[in-house]
């Protein structure tokens, strides 16, 4: 696989988890389903919105790889899936990572520039 | 190995994240360093990444435009638009990166004391669920705790 289109598909995974997460109702379902499978009945149970409504914003989770399908064919439980999430926190982690590094070469260099004046007394 | 660097975030408000880090150079350096090119690719991107284009038109309205090619060939872009320039306390642009959702607000200051300079990065993010998921990504504590501190705040959030 080419490199640049993994790349493209990793950040339209990526945009996938933010969409799904930026709404309230998901977020909530989401959350539900943090502590435990559950079937597309329970998961409708608490919110005054139809079973037809969970269900289409069960399948933006499920678009977005958050969720998945037990395997109990009566109750179709849906279930959290930690990969997309993982997927976000490598990338961010990445970053934060990569900017400290940056950081240190940035020492290295203002310590560089400096070097000629810098016992010079600063006139302010 | 999380936040045992000199890089420390946090989260002062719902929508934010701080960025500070101390710098043993004048703020006129720092701030230099941070916005002309032929600096910024100094040390700009490291462990074999490079910058392999670093735009910067300095200027309110101006746009900057950076993008770092890693060893294995991939390449991650930022680009923003400058929106307030007070050489050199302070400088606020817009940020976002090409391959994640939401753009932030990033307001450069630079504090200097005694020929050190105190630098933050304050990025505001459009919603506080985006914000959210970037913390809850990890940025401090790794993916390790994710799980269980993720459904606490869906569930604070829900």
């Amino acid at each position: 696989m080419q490199p640049n289109s993994y790349k493209s598909q990793a950040a339209d995974r990526l945009d996938a988890t933010f969409a799904a997460l930026a709404d309230p109702t998901r977020r909530a379902l989401l959350a539900r389903l943090a502590s435990g499978e559950a079937s597309v009945t329970e998961l409708a149970a608490p919110f005054a919105m139809s079973q037809a409504a969970i269900s289409k914003h069960l399948k933006v989770l499920e678009r977005a790889g958050l969720v998945s399908r037990g395997r109990d064919a009566q109750r179709r439980p849906r279930r959290v899936e930690a990969k997309p999430l993982d997927e976000a926190t490598e990338w961010i982690e990445s970053y934060r990572r990569s900017l400290e590094r940056s950081f240190m070469r940035l020492d290295a260099l203002l310590d560089d520039l400096q070097t000629p004046k810098k016992r010079r007394p600063t006139k302010r | 190995m999380l936040n045992t660097g000199t890089l420390k975030v946090t989260t002062p408000s719902d929508r934010e994240i701080l960025l500070t880090r101390v710098f043993d150079a004048p703020r006129s350096l720092v701030f230099d360093a941070m916005t002309k090119p032929e600096l910024l690719k100094r040390w700009y991107g490291c462990d074999g990444s490079s910058l392999v284009i670093c735009e910067v038109d300095l200027r309110v309205g101006g746009t900057w435009r950076h993008v770092l090619r890693n060893p294995d060939g991939t390449e991650m872009g930022m680009r923003g638009v400058y929106r307030e320039i007070a050489r050199p306390e302070r400088l606020v642009s817009t940020e976002s990166f090409d391959d994640f959702p939401g753009e932030a607000l990033a307001t450069l200051v630079f504090v200097e004391d005694a020929g050190r300079t105190t630098f933050t990065n304050t990025l505001l993010y459009p919603s506080q669920q985006i914000r959210d998921a970037v913390i809850q990504s990890g940025m401090e504590h790794g993916a390790a705790e994710g799980f269980d501190r993720l459904a606490e705040v869906l569930a604070q959030a829900a």
